[in-house]
Formats: structure tokens, C-alpha cells, sequence
């Protein structure tokens, strides 16, 4: 079983490798079509990340709600802009610099956070996370942040019908 | 009996005591993954090439004609002569397509409509990989299927192609909703998302545990069943590959052996989608006295001769009845539907059925009475004039 253990290790080595490729992909390629098709494969990788890990209804949900809805709805969006997806219109704009700097901010905040965390064991060990034990962390402990989360998406909502509405009063 | 019924399953494990003899350890796990994956996709594309001939036989017999009838015995050898034409084909690369991404394409196509075989129970103990998410994971990886569809409309430079994408996304989109929710009863009921796992949840004498016995589980077959139709984008919610209108859509510049991997990935979605449909509501595998996997065969096979029914009987529908019908119809009875099978399993046994059949029907009722009155908003053009 350690050639398997050994061939699976490897294997995510290359998946890791491969996602980091795409996600250069995503922020260098000219064609805007091609960068969404590559942060796709970011997406996918990500997935494929969590299944290996153990948690693979959260890998499941990702490509279901990353890959299934919102990158079909950018692409969508793609198209339906005109000359953007020629090769013409570059990616990169004079906002450079200012995106440059929040994100080196981002980048600090969450390597700071990652380092400071202790990540504690699950008790169960390596006993892989089911839909169940989700179902009842948030109807359980987490129940007032689920709650708050669904009212935050009502807001977006209601205010995406506001802002798309035809006839003002 | 038993021996009939496990044939599939015995025979691996057969050949895996064999390898076990003189192979290490190691590589008799990864060969227990190779038969499955060797046998899924044999198993698909012979599916998929009979399928054709099958679709075909039983349209021309719905239209008083004969079908294929030259090739062999009733024709059985014309799925052959399609692969040896389609192999030999040109294949036709447009001048101003991305030829990455139009060579792509198609082959993605494939990898979501084969990875769906893995988790379908084919029989008792016959689920390839028994996730315990496996209806999640067959909606997240049946939901990337749009990808590849938008990558050959957008590479293939074609304003038909493009506009086949578009309405590939809207019917994908609005098609997803109802279906997963029309699936969420059965799961209440089973308590598990694992494909097995439901079906073992249906079992009981002679086939009387199957869900679609019940109120709530007819109605969500019936959804279910719509929207895997529009799914696959089969007739008659066929727009996105409308041939009279944008000449096949986004795989009209598609040729030789590329246009048919297209077509496989469809007969395929259709095949998997039919065999979730019949797993989640037909007791998959359950039935009386015949082995499981041909039970589950003679489901699965009737419901794709539904679709064929389909095709050979319905017009194609409009673009505005099909969104209509998924948002305003489809979408409100599935949530009526959640609400009945919630309270199937708070009351009593008389008071159940009445109620849910009562709450159903005028569900029904006033649904169809509320879209009834639709007349198409007169379009003005804000910047066309």
C-alpha cells in the first residue's frame, strides 16, 4: 500500500502544480475568454484539492456553484460584451499598480492568519467529512450565520432587480 | 438466481483473485479500478452506438417508415459504418477559429458525460465508486457540461454557433433548478445522498417501495424527468442545436470524428440522466423475480424510448415558452412538492394521501391558471432605433 500512498502524493504534486499554472494563466493571458476558461481550471483543481483531503462534498459544491453556475454566468457575460473577447482588448489597465497593492495587503492578512492558527485535529482522525455532519453544524452551532448569509443574498438580490429594473418611477 | 444476478460482480472478483496471485498488493487495487473504468466505458459507447440505431428504428416506425435496414441484420450493423464514415472524414477547422480551444472542446465534452457512469448503480453491488454524496456529485459534474458547449460556440467564429451558446446557457441554467429540487423529496425520503444508498431505500415486496408510488414521487418524476429532457437538450426543448432555426448551433462548424464525440456526450447525458431519474424514483435496481442490472435496464430503456416518443410526436417549442415553463411552472410545483413530502412524513396514513394529492392538484391548477394569460411583452428597442 505505500506505492499507492507514494503514486497518490505525487499525483497531488502534479494537480497542485498544474492549478498554479492555470492561475498564472489566469492573470497573464491576453484573451479574456482564454483567462476564464483557465480559472476554471483553477476552480477544478481546487476541487480536486478538497477531494483529496477528505472533503468531497465541499469538492462536490465547489464545482457545482463555482464551476456549474457562476464561471457559466462570467463567460456568458463574456460573450454577450462585444470585442472583449477579441485579443485586442488586453487585460491589464493603469489600475495595475493600486490592485497591486491590495492584493500584497490581502496576501499579508491571510498568510498572517494561516500562521497564527493552530489547526487543531478533527478527533475522528483522517474519517472523511459527510454531508451529514455539515447538515448538522449549521442547523446546530452555526445556525445564526447560516441565517445572516441567506439575508445577505436576499439583499444582492432585491438590489441586482433594482439596478436591473427597466422603468423608473 | 443469485448466480444470474451477481455474474458481473463475481466475474471481477474472479479475475481479481487471479491478478492477486502474482501481482503486489498495489497493483491489484489500481487494476480493481482499471476493469471498472475498462467496463463503464465499453459499456458507454456500446450503449451509446446502439442507441443511435435505436432512436432511429424508432422514429421511422413512428413516421410509417422502415429506418436502417441495409447494414446487417435489421440494420444492427449501421452504428459500425457511422464510426468508420465519421473516422474518415475531413476534419473542417474554420479560418478564423481559436483552434486551441475549438480542438478542445469536444474532447472535454467526453469527460464529464463518462466520469456521471461511475457513480449510476447498475445493480446490487454494482456502483462503480459508491460516493456517499453521489447525487451532488452527479448534478456538480453534469452542471459542467455548458463549459465545452461555450468553448465550441465561441471558438467556432460563427454567429450561429454563438447564438446556439446563448441559449445553451439560458436552458442549462434555468433547467438545473427545478431538476435538483424535484430530486430533493427522494432524498428526504432515502435520508442519503448516496446513489445506493436510495436505491436499498425502495426496496420491498415486488416493487411496491419504489417512490414514484407516492404523491410526491410522481410529481417529482415527472419534473425530474422534463427537465433531464431539456437537459440534454433533446426535443422538444432541442433550441440550442435547432437546425431550422441556427443551422445545429454550436457544433455546426464540427466535423468528422469531432462532431461525433459531440453527439456521443448527448446519447450519453441522456443515458445517465435517464438512469438517475430511474434510481431516484423507479427503485433503480428494484423489481421482482428478474436479476437487478437488466431490472435496471428495462428502466432505464424505457424512459430513453419516452424521450424518442418525444421527439417523434412534439414541435420544437419557443424560446420564451421554454424559459416560462421552467420559472413559472416547473420551479413553484417543486417547491409545492418539498412542502407535500414534508408532510407526508408528519401525518397519518389516510390523512397523508388525501392531503398531498389535494395540495398537488390545486398546486397544479393554479399554477397553470396563472401562466395561462401569457401574451409576449411587446418588445421596444431602447437603442436599436
Amino acid at each position: 500500500m505505500e506505492t499507492l500512498a507514494f503514486l497518490f502524493q505525487w499525483g497531488l504534486y502534479a494537480l497542485l502544480a498544474v492549478t498554479a499554472v492555470a492561475a498564472v494563466g489566469v492573470v497573464t493571458l491576453a484573451n479574456i475568454f482564454h483567462a476564464a476558461l483557465c480559472l476554471v481550471a483553477v476552480l477544478i483543481g481546487v476541487a480536486a484539492v478538497y477531494a483529496a483531503l477528505s472533503a468531497g462534498f465541499l469538492a462536490a459544491v465547489q464545482i457545482l456553484i463555482y464551476v456549474g453556475a457562476i464561471m457559466t454566468l462570467v463567460i456568458f457575460a463574456i460573450m454577450l460584451t462585444e470585442r472583449i473577447a477579441t485579443p485586442a482588448s488586453g487585460t491589464a489597465n493603469r489600475l495595475v499598480f493600486p490592485a497591486a497593492l491590495g492584493s500584497l495587503v490581502l496576501f499579508i492578512v491571510l498568510s498572517r492568519l494561516i500562521f497564527s492558527t493552530a489547526w487543531p485535529l478533527r478527533p475522528g482522525g483522517n474519517a472523511p467529512l459527510t454531508a451529514e455532519d455539515l447538515g448538522r453544524a449549521l442547523m446546530g452551532p452555526y445556525a445564526l450565520p447560516f441565517e445572516v448569509i441567506s439575508v445577505v443574498l436576499v439583499a444582492a438580490l432585491v438590489g441586482a432587480l433594482v439596478i436591473a429594473r427597466k422603468d423608473r418611477p | 438466481m443469485n448466480t444470474i444476478d451477481q455474474i458481473f460482480v463475481v466475474t471481477k472478483q474472479g479475475i481479481l483473485r487471479i491478478a492477486g496471485l502474482f501481482l503486489p498488493e498495489w497493483l491489484v487495487a489500481v487494476k480493481s479500478a482499471l476493469i471498472s473504468i475498462v467496463a463503464i466505458i465499453a459499456f458507454a459507447v456500446v450503449t451509446m452506438m446502439y442507441l443511435t440505431w435505436l432512436e432511429r428504428k424508432a422514429i421511422a416506425r413512428m413516421q410509417n417508415r422502415i429506418g436502417p435496414n441495409r447494414v446487417g441484420k435489421w440494420g444492427l450493423l449501421q452504428p459500425v459504418a457511422d464510426a468508420i464514415k465519421m473516422l474518415t472524414k475531413e476534419d473542417i477547422v474554420p479560418h478564423r477559429a481559436d483552434r486551441v480551444v475549438h480542438a478542445l472542446a469536444p474532447v472535454l465534452m467526453m469527460i464529464p458525460a463518462l466520469v456521471l457512469f461511475s457513480v449510476i448503480p447498475f445493480g446490487r453491488g454494482m456502483t462503480a465508486v459508491d460516493l456517499n454524496i453521489g447525487v451532488i456529485f452527479f448534478i456538480a459534474v453534469s452542471s459542467v457540461s455548458t463549459l465545452p458547449i461555450f468553448m465550441a460556440s465561441w471558438s467556432s467564429r460563427n454567429k450561429y454557433s454563438l447564438l446556439g451558446g446563448m441559449r445553451t446557457a439560458a436552458q442549462m441554467i434555468s433547467y438545473e433548478v427545478p431538476m435538483v429540487l424535484s430530486a430533493v423529496p427522494a432524498l428526504l425520503a432515502a435520508g442519503t445522498l448516496s446513489t445506493h444508498g436510495i436505491v436499498e431505500a425502495q426496496g420491498g415486496w415486488g416493487g411496491t417501495g419504489w417512490y414514484v408510488w407516492t404523491p410526491w414521487g410522481l410529481a417529482g418524476f415527472v419534473i425530474f424527468f422534463l427537465c433531464a429532457v431539456a437537459e440534454c437538450n433533446r426535443s422538444p426543448f432541442d433550441l440550442p442545436e435547432a437546425e431550422s432555426e441556427i443551422i445545429a448551433g454550436f457544433h455546426t462548424e464540427y466535423s468528422g470524428m469531432k462532431f461525433a464525440l459531440f453527439y456521443m456526450a448527448e446519447f450519453m447525458n441522456a443515458f445517465t440522466l435517464s438512469a438517475l431519474a430511474a434510481t431516484l424514483f423507479l427503485g433503480g435496481w428494484q423489481g421482482p423475480l428478474l436479476p437487478s442490472w437488466l431490472w435496471f435496464l428495462i428502466k432505464v430503456y424505457g424512459l430513453l424510448l419516452i424521450m424518442f416518443w418525444f421527439r417523434g410526436t412534439l414541435p420544437r417549442i419557443r424560446v420564451d415558452q421554454m424559459m416560462s415553463f421552467a420559472w413559472k411552472l416547473l420551479l413553484p410545483l417543486t417547491l409545492v412538492n418539498i412542502f407535500v413530502a414534508g408532510l407526508w412524513f408528519l401525518t397519518g396514513p389516510v390523512v397523508r394521501i388525501v392531503s398531498s394529492v389535494a395540495i398537488l392538484a390545486s398546486a397544479v391548477f393554479v399554477f397553470t391558471r396563472l401562466n395561462r394569460k401569457y401574451l409576449p411583452e411587446k418588445r421596444t428597442y431602447r437603442f436599436g432605433d
